[in-house]
């Protein structure tokens, strides 16, 4: 009896188990993405996330290909008047967006302006005085009221936010605070709003009225040319479950893997690990210039002396390729690298220049966003780093919405401040001075610690004039000279964003920022 | 009876207001700012306090309450901040996963735990008993994730059985809908199980012990009836009371379930929205999650006058 009992029940976990094996005819792609899209839009803010779910609904004028080389896009062809003020761009032909009415000049002018709210590019182009004019339905001038030498790199950035073309109907009805109601867009594919739940799951279909260009996909730039009918972004919070769900087959690209997951993810022959971009995050120490006592350059000197990044990647990484110490403001894989002048790691010096730093053993607080593994890990690090070389630290465990209220404090530690927090934003801002995050120093502009330099300011604007790559170079390599004085921030290491996929699938790109064209099934 | 169901009733309104007023007031106080996470990781303060404005964030306290309130007694619970949908539409979306979370793990563990709980009883001091007590020990002790990482890689990956994660709702099917429920609820029923059965035990146990069933014994009624008639009925009460509390605290449980079963549910939406400040989806969940628990506690009151003749409201 109770053998026949045990049979029925296996029968009929069987047959449910046979019942999930309904094939589609539909080409699906289900994702579980990096993260949820908090907002959908992509210009609203530089967050990832809204950046990857824009590559995936909307187009732009320019974008870097796989060398990070800026190609034409949207655009078939520009020219710049001899001045350099004055900038004509025709648009291809047959470009649509996802409700089938034609990409015009207007949209584009629109979507521009926009754009330029928000971004910090986008602010110096409006600052150099750009005014846009429609010669025709393709073709349109940008004319500035002085020569700047970025337009092209600020229409072609890759790094959130993305200026990404709209329609004018929605770009002039929608405050460039305000995010988009109406999701047509100009990309491969189009957003199934009616599909959407907040916080688990994003769909998008093929968008039919698109017109891929005829050259090869490379990074952001060439034929999007999208295989696959529908593409699902499934947010599985859990990571263990979502490589779970990988290896059975029920979602099939794992981005943004956990370290610790990596070794059972090799495990399974029908899943690939790559990383996701070779460009990685670069990870940071922030230091509060505002107040005691990092508001002394000597004591950031003496932490930047401290800090080797082999010591971070290693409280995290089991694999050390899947990290690496730049020793310079610029990320490994920009053009500007360069590691002169930067100190190599002694703590010995360290120890010294803070006992000549004059340090009186002000309270460092260090904010410790404990949900984010890495971050506590880094924080730990840190604050150990800091003792041995003659800190007094504190920790403050909080979670990331916390410290992003936190962060804004510009009062003393006593009085709800701060003295550092980790992070690491995208690589792609730090590539270049003009839109360097971490090493503006712009004060209260510039981001949160507020690093003061008017030096650096003068050379990052002497930096957008300049054209010339041998030039650049050498101001760029001045600039990490003067940064070395200043420390606005003390850079820890690149770190790759890893992506684990079943192995069945071809055509996977590797631009700074996850895209589903190309991609096709063996 | 129509009057005790209507002071009830009446009752929650003041117990809604404070629950309301104090979920705000927490809220508001708590720091965090979801203007700085729409902005993101790289935008600077000026940027972030456009957002603030924008979104309404830099209004006083009484006035975002008040604001609030209104709309809520229109049956307005607000936008979300985040995905600019209403908090009613984001609830709505989410509430089948959970419901039906929780009406499996329910009818799971009272199908498992009451005749194992009588059983106990009926096999006092037997092995019986002691294998039920281990098992309910066992239940209590082993937290819903073990269980569920455990359930997941022998009938999901070990077996191929069943899915690792999603849910499938009732309208796709309901094989679908079953496969991409079982292994949550089961795992969600064990510290039930155990708590049911370890009441009813206890509560058989003193009912055994009373005169009338020496009596039906005399009269030769059979175990059966005995058990399940005449005795569990008499037992039924603090049963009764401890399943209701079961569900009430089934809501906690949900959001670690959803997590590892990866279930679009009313607890991953509340996670999500504390961990990003959405302050309209929290206070709309909390007011949803509120008012559920005082319905449950109400309908628990009823059916103990069905179960006891002697109560009487």
């Amino acid at each position: 009896m109770r053998k026949s009992a045990f049979l029925t029940t296996c029968l009929l976990l069987a047959g449910i188990g046979l019942g999930a094996t309904g094939e589609s005819a539909e080409e699906v792609l289900r994702i579980k993405p990096s993260g949820d899209v908090k907002v959908l839009d992509p210009m609203l803010g530089s967050d990832s996330m809204a950046r990857n779910y824009g590559y995936m609904v909307y187009d732009t004028l320019f974008a870097v290909d796989a060398d990070l080389k800026i190609q034409p896009q949207m655009v078939d062809a520009w020219s710049k008047s001899d001045d350099g003020m004055t900038y004509t761009f025709t648009l291809r032909d047959g470009l649509k967006f996802s409700d089938g009415a034609t990409v015009t000049s207007a949209d584009v002018i629109a979507s521009l302006k926009r754009w330029s709210v928000n971004d910090s590019l986008g602010q110096q182009l409006n600052t150099n005085g750009a005014t846009y004019a429609e010669v025709d339905a393709k073709t349109f001038t940008l004319t500035l009221s002085k020569p700047w030498g970025l337009v092209i790199d600020a229409l072609g950035k890759p790094g959130a936010p993305v200026p990404f073309i709209m329609p004018a109907r929605i770009a002039d009805a929608t405050a460039p605070t305000d995010p988009v109601k109406d999701y047509t867009g100009s990309g491969p594919f189009m957003f199934v709003a009616e599909e959407w739940v907040p916080g688990a799951k994003l769909v998008f279909t093929k968008n039919p009225h698109y017109t891929p260009r005829a050259e090869a996909a490379s990074g952001f730039a060439g034929g999007k040319v999208a295989h696959m009918d529908r593409v699902e972004w499934l947010i599985i919070p859990d990571q263990q479950t979502a490589i779970d769900a990988l290896k059975k087959g029920e979602i099939d690209i794992n981005e943004d893997l956990a370290a610790d997951l990596i070794p059972l993810a090799k495990q399974d022959p029908n899943v690939v690990v790559t990383k996701q971009d070779e460009i990685g995050v670069a990870q940071q120490i922030r230091l509060n210039t505002l107040q005691p006592p990092f508001n002394n350059p000597k004591v950031r000197q003496a932490v930047l002396h401290a800090v080797d990044g082999n010591d971070f990647l290693a409280a995290v990484l089991d694999d050390p390729s899947l990290g690496k110490v730049c020793p310079s403001f610029f990320i490994c894989s920009s053009p500007y690298f360069t590691d002169a002048g930067f100190p190599a790691p002694d703590l010995e010096k360290a120890k010294q220049m803070l006992a000549e730093s004059g340090y009186d053993g002000t309270p460092v607080v260090l904010l410790d966003a404990t949900e984010n593994t890495n971050i506590h890990a880094f924080v730990t690090v840190a604050d150990q780093l800091l003792q041995e070389i003659g800190m007094n630290t504190r920790v403050e465990a909080m979670d990331w919405a916390t410290i992003t209220t936190r962060r804004k404090s510009k009062d003393p530690v006593d009085a709800g401040g701060w003295s550092i927090f980790i992070s690491g934003p995208g690589g792609l801002d730090y590539l270049e001075p003009v839109s360097h995050l971490g090493l503006r120093s712009n004060c209260e502009n510039a981001w949160f610690g507020w690093p003061c330099d008017d030096q650096i300011e003068t050379m990052r604007a002497d930096f957008a004039g300049l054209s010339d790559l041998e030039e650049r170079k050498a101001l760029a390599a001045k600039i990490q000279a003067r940064a070395l004085e200043t420390v606005p921030y003390v850079p820890i290491a690149v770190q790759y964003q890893i992506r684990a996929h079943a192995a069945n699938l071809t055509g996977i790109l590797t631009p700074p920022a996850p895209v589903y064209w190309g991609i096709e099934r063996k | 009876m129509l009057n005790f169901v209507v002071r009830r009733l009446v009752s929650t309104i003041p117990v809604m207001v404070f629950v309301a007023l104090f979920v705000f007031s927490l809220i508001y106080f708590a720091p965090g700012d979801p203007a700085a996470l729409i902005a993101g990781d790289q935008a600077s303060a000026a940027e972030i306090e456009r957002i603030r404005l924008s979104l309404g964030l830099d209004r006083p306290f009484f006035l975002r309450f008040f604001g609030w309130l209104g709309d809520v007694l229109q049956g307005d619970l607000g936008v979300s901040v985040f995905s600019q949908l209403p908090v009613t539409t984001l609830i709505g979306q989410r509430l089948e996963p959970t419901l039906s979370l929780m009406v499996m793990t329910v009818v799971l563990s009272v199908t498992i735990a009451v005749p194992l709980g009588v059983v106990a009883a009926a096999r006092q001091g037997t092995w019986i008993d002691r294998f039920v007590m281990t098992f309910a020990v066992i239940g209590f002790s082993v937290p819903v994730f073990v269980i569920g990482y455990i359930l997941s890689y022998v009938f999901a990956i070990r077996l191929n059985l069943l899915p690792v994660q999603g849910y499938s709702p009732l309208a796709e099917g309901f094989w679908p809908f079953l496969k991409s429920l079982l292994l949550p609820s089961v795992a969600l029923s064990g510290v039930y199980v155990a708590l049911i059965a370890r009441i009813t035990r206890t509560s058989m146990i003193e009912v055994l012990s009373q005169d009338y069933i020496r009596t039906a014994r005399a009269k030769g009624l059979g175990q059966g009836p005995i058990l399940f008639v005449h005795a569990l009925k008499n037992a039924s009460v603090p049963i009764i009371t401890v399943i209701g509390i079961g569900i009430s605290l089934l809501i906690g449980g949900a959001v670690v379930t959803e997590t590892v079963f990866a279930i679009p549910g009313i607890g991953r939406l509340v996670v999500d929205a504390i961990l990003r400040r959405d302050y309209p989806v929290i206070q709309g969940v909390v007011l949803l999650f509120s008012l559920g628990y005082v319905l449950i506690n109400l309908c628990i009151d009823l059916i103990y006058t069905l179960l006891d003749p002697r109560v009487r409201y």
